[in-house]
Formats: C-alpha cells, sequence, structure tokens
C-alpha cells in the first residue's frame, strides 16, 4: 500500500545483508539518491512490517511511498525505472535470459550452501564445502576470461554475486577451505568489482562479516 | 511469421514444462516438442541444460534457455504481441515478487502435505492454508491473478489448479475449500476452462497413478 507521506527512495536495510548490498551498489551505480534506514531484525519497524507483509524482511525499496522486495526484483525494478544510463542488464533478450539465469543460480545457490559452511560441523560441513567449490568452479567458468560477467559493463550477474565475496574470508574460516586456491579467476574478478566506487563503499571488511557470523554461531549455539 | 526453429525439451507430465506451453500458445508460438526421459537424460538435454539437467529448456535459434520464469521472460521479450508481464515497471515486480511467493513459500508446503502423513502433514497443512489464504486476498475482485486476462502469474500458478484437486482426491484432504477459499475456487475454474489450458492438461488416468506412486515412495522412505 503507498504512503503519501512519502516521496523519494528509501532503502530499508540491515548493514551486512548481501542482499542488501545488491540494491544499494545498484543504486549507486545509477547515482539515486535514497534515504538508507538501519532495521533492528529482532525489532522490525511497523513500516517494514506494513511494506512486506507476506516475509517482513529485508531489504524493502520503497518509490514514493510503494514498497517493492526481494532483492534482485529490486535490482532489475532500479534498472527499468533509472533506465536512462548505467544498464545493469543488456538490451538483448537472449543475454538478459543469462543473466537472469546466472542470478537466480547464485539466489538458489550461494547463501544457502554458505550458510552450512559455518553453521555445521563434520560430514555435513565437508559436504557443504564440496558442494560450495562446486558452485564456485561453475561461476569461475561462466565468468570465463571476461572483465565481469556482464563481459565489458558491469551489471546484474555481478551485482547479484559480489557481496558475497567479503563473505569468503568466514566461509574460509570456518570450513576450511581457501577461495584463492580453488577459483583463482574468481577472486581476481572480485577485486576488479571492488576497484568500483559503488562496490567498494557498500562492501564491509570480510572480518567485521566473521564477527557477525560469531555472533550469530553464539545466538544459534553453534560450536 | 517464421518462428526460426523453436523447441521445448519437456516431459508430459511437468507442470513447469506446461508453463511453457501455455505461454507459447498465448503468443501463437509453434514449436517442436520433444520428450525427455528424465531417468535417461538426452544428449540434448545435458548440452542444453549442463548446469541443471531439468526440463522445460527452450532453445531458439540453437541457443537454450533454462529454468521457467527465465523462459517465460524471455518469451515475453521476444514475441511483443499479447503481452505476459504488465509494462509498468512497479506492476513487473509484483508479478515477479508473486511467482517468487509461489515458488518459495506456497508450492513447498503444498508438496509437503501430499507427502507426508501424521504430525508432519499436520504443520505443512498449516502452512499450505496460511499461504493459500495469502494468495487468495491476491485474488480479490479479480478474474485473474494478472487481472482481465491470462499472464505471467496465471500461468505460473496454473498447475495448481489440476494438481490441487488430485491431491485432495488421493489424501482425502480439502486444500481448496469453495467456501473458505472462493475467489481461489473460482480461479482455478476459470483457467481451467479457458482456450488457453484447453486439451494441454496431462491425462488423468496417467497422471493419478504416477503421483499416488510418488506419495508411496515419500511415505517408504520416511519409515
Amino acid at each position: 500500500m503507498a504512503d503519501a507521506e512519502m516521496k523519494g527512495v528509501v532503502l530499508l536495510d540491515l548493514w551486512v545483508s548481501p542482499f542488501g548490498q545488491r540494491c544499494r551498489i545498484a543504486l549507486a551505480e545509477k547515482g539515486v539518491e535514497y534515504e538508507y534506514r538501519e532495521e533492528n531484525l529482532a525489532n522490525k519497524s511497523a513500516l517494514l512490517v506494513k511494506s512486506n507483509p507476506v516475509h517482513k524482511k529485508i531489504p524493502v525499496l520503497l518509490h514514493e511511498g510503494k514498497p517493492v522486495c526481494e532483492s534482485l526484483i529490486i535490482v532489475q525494478y532500479i534498472d527499468e525505472v533509472w533506465s536512462d544510463h548505467a544498464p545493469l542488464l543488456p538490451a538483448d533478450p537472449y543475454a538478459r535470459a543469462q543473466a537472469r539465469f546466472w542470478a537466480d543460480f547464485i539466489d538458489k545457490k550461494i547463501y544457502e550452501c554458505g550458510t552450512r559452511l559455518w553453521k555445521l560441523k563434520g560430514e555435513a560441513q565437508q559436504e557443504a564445502k564440496k558442494e560450495f567449490v562446486e558452485i564456485l568452479t561453475l561461476l569461475e567458468g561462466e565468468l570465463g576470461d571476461k572483465k565481469y560477467f556482464g563481459s565489458e559493463t558491469f551489471g546484474f550477474v555481478d551485482i547479484a554475486l559480489i557481496p558475497f565475496s567479503s563473505w569468503f574470508y568466514t566461509y574460509e574460516t570456518c570450513a576450511g577451505l581457501s577461495v584463492e586456491a580453488e577459483v583463482p579467476k574468481l577472486v581476481a574478478w572480485a577485486k576488479r568489482c571492488m576497484e568500483r566506487e559503488s562496490v567498494a563503499k557498500t562492501l564491509y571488511d570480510p572480518h567485521k562479516v566473521y564477527e557477525f557470523v560469531l555472533f550469530l554461531k553464539k545466538k544459534y549455539g553453534v560450536e | 511469421m517464421q518462428d526460426q526453429e523453436v523447441k521445448l525439451l519437456g516431459t508430459w507430465s511437468s507442470p513447469y514444462v506446461l508453463r511453457i506451453r501455455w505461454a507459447l500458445r498465448i503468443k501463437g508460438i509453434e514449436y517442436e516438442y520433444i520428450e525427455e526421459d528424465l531417468r535417461n537424460k538426452s544428449p540434448l538435454l545435458l548440452e542444453y541444460n549442463p548446469v541443471h539437467k531439468k526440463v522445460p529448456v527452450l532453445v531458439h535459434k540453437g541457443r537454450a534457455i533454462a529454468e521457467s520464469l527465465v523462459i517465460l521472460e524471455y518469451i515475453d521479450e521476444t514475441w511483443r504481441d499479447n503481452p505476459l508481464l504488465p509494462r509498468d515497471p512497479y506492476d513487473k515486480a509484483m508479478a515477479r515478487f508473486w511467482c517468487k511467493f509461489g515458488e518459495e513459500k506456497l508450492s513447498p508446503p503444498i508438496w509437503r502435505v501430499f507427502v507426508t502423513q501424521g504430525e508432519e502433514q499436520k504443520q505443512a497443512y498449516a502452512s499450505a492454508m496460511e499461504n493459500l489464504e495469502i494468495l487468495e486476498k491476491e485474488l480479490e475482485g479479480k478474474r485473474f491473478l494478472s487481472g482481465e486476462a491470462i499472464g505471467l502469474l496465471d500461468i505460473f500458478f496454473g498447475s495448481l489448479a489440476y494438481i490441487i484437486p488430485m491431491y485432495e482426491e488421493i489424501i482425502e484432504m480439502k486444500l481448496v475449500d469453495p467456501s473458505k477459499l472462493p475467489w481461489l475456487s473460482k480461479w482455478m475454474e476459470e483457467f481451467l476452462n479457458s482456450p488457453v489450458v484447453k486439451d494441454t492438461l496431462p491425462q488423468k488416468d496417467k497422471l493419478l497413478p504416477r503421483y499416488l506412486a510418488i506419495r508411496d515412495t515419500f511415505l517408504a522412505k520416511r519409515e
């Protein structure tokens, strides 16, 4: 439901959320001014609950009071509304389909598998580690020798994946793996993305992310 | 208009493949249908969908697209008549949101109701009803989920119209009671009777034993 009082662009978010970061990066790439509102997920704001009654999750983008939910849906919305420059998706329908396919792959696989890396131990963790390396290897294969997943242009797939690069240190430390050793081209891609202001200003230091996960581990009684 | 070689790889029983058939019918696109045996996947399928090895896969001008929502958006962007998605970015975002809701929140508990029993089934049933009620609210006052005519959302949710009654028959539980979910009930009937859907559904005498066997297999696993 649109709130007639609300003007402009507001993002309801959580600092460390890779999903929220996708939206922040997209907004920055487009040069859109917006108000960032930090949510306390233990005490969700009335606005969050009203704007996303189905999931009650962040991120939520409010544009002239109208809410858009789900990070990749928000990124596509941003691309379609502020369409005059910095296209995040290519123009060609087949290239767009490929971009959506890989963004969907990233969305379905990385967070869920990554969470198992820090939440689980023993054989289950080893299984998750194997899967995680497979996922990253597949992505590295798709990247190939391109500068970005979008080829010359930083785009949808890059935005979908790059926030998770600040979680690599956490995954490595918890599960005992080396992302650099497994997928060096992907790590090089991440470094190139970090040269972009939109990314550098959005992502947090991997050690801060690790601290956050340690807090979560305590909260869930892991280890 | 020559459609330049459109092929659809699918299986007769897959509701995901049906989405694509409905979309192609709405657009008036002629295509070659290739039946796959998922227990013995063809080299063609493995070549066209190496990542997931699943159906549906749409092949257009020799290039493959996988994942039903990605395929649907590709079809909509390539053949512009009879649009499936709204043109307005906000409405588009809402359509995508509801598809994701269907995939992540509605379908899983409905499936679990079908393949479990006892306490597990009770919990799944509560979750399914909660989410069916959300869909009911979304349908209020509308003929179809997409408005006056069948669109992306109807295609996306459409298989529920024939699968839910079949589940109800097998498990002897009511999921969509017309007195409790009148809009959903009406939509299911309208959708099944529409020209788009006519003669596309898998035959009940083939499908029913298949689903009976699926339920038995899942129940046996849990013993």
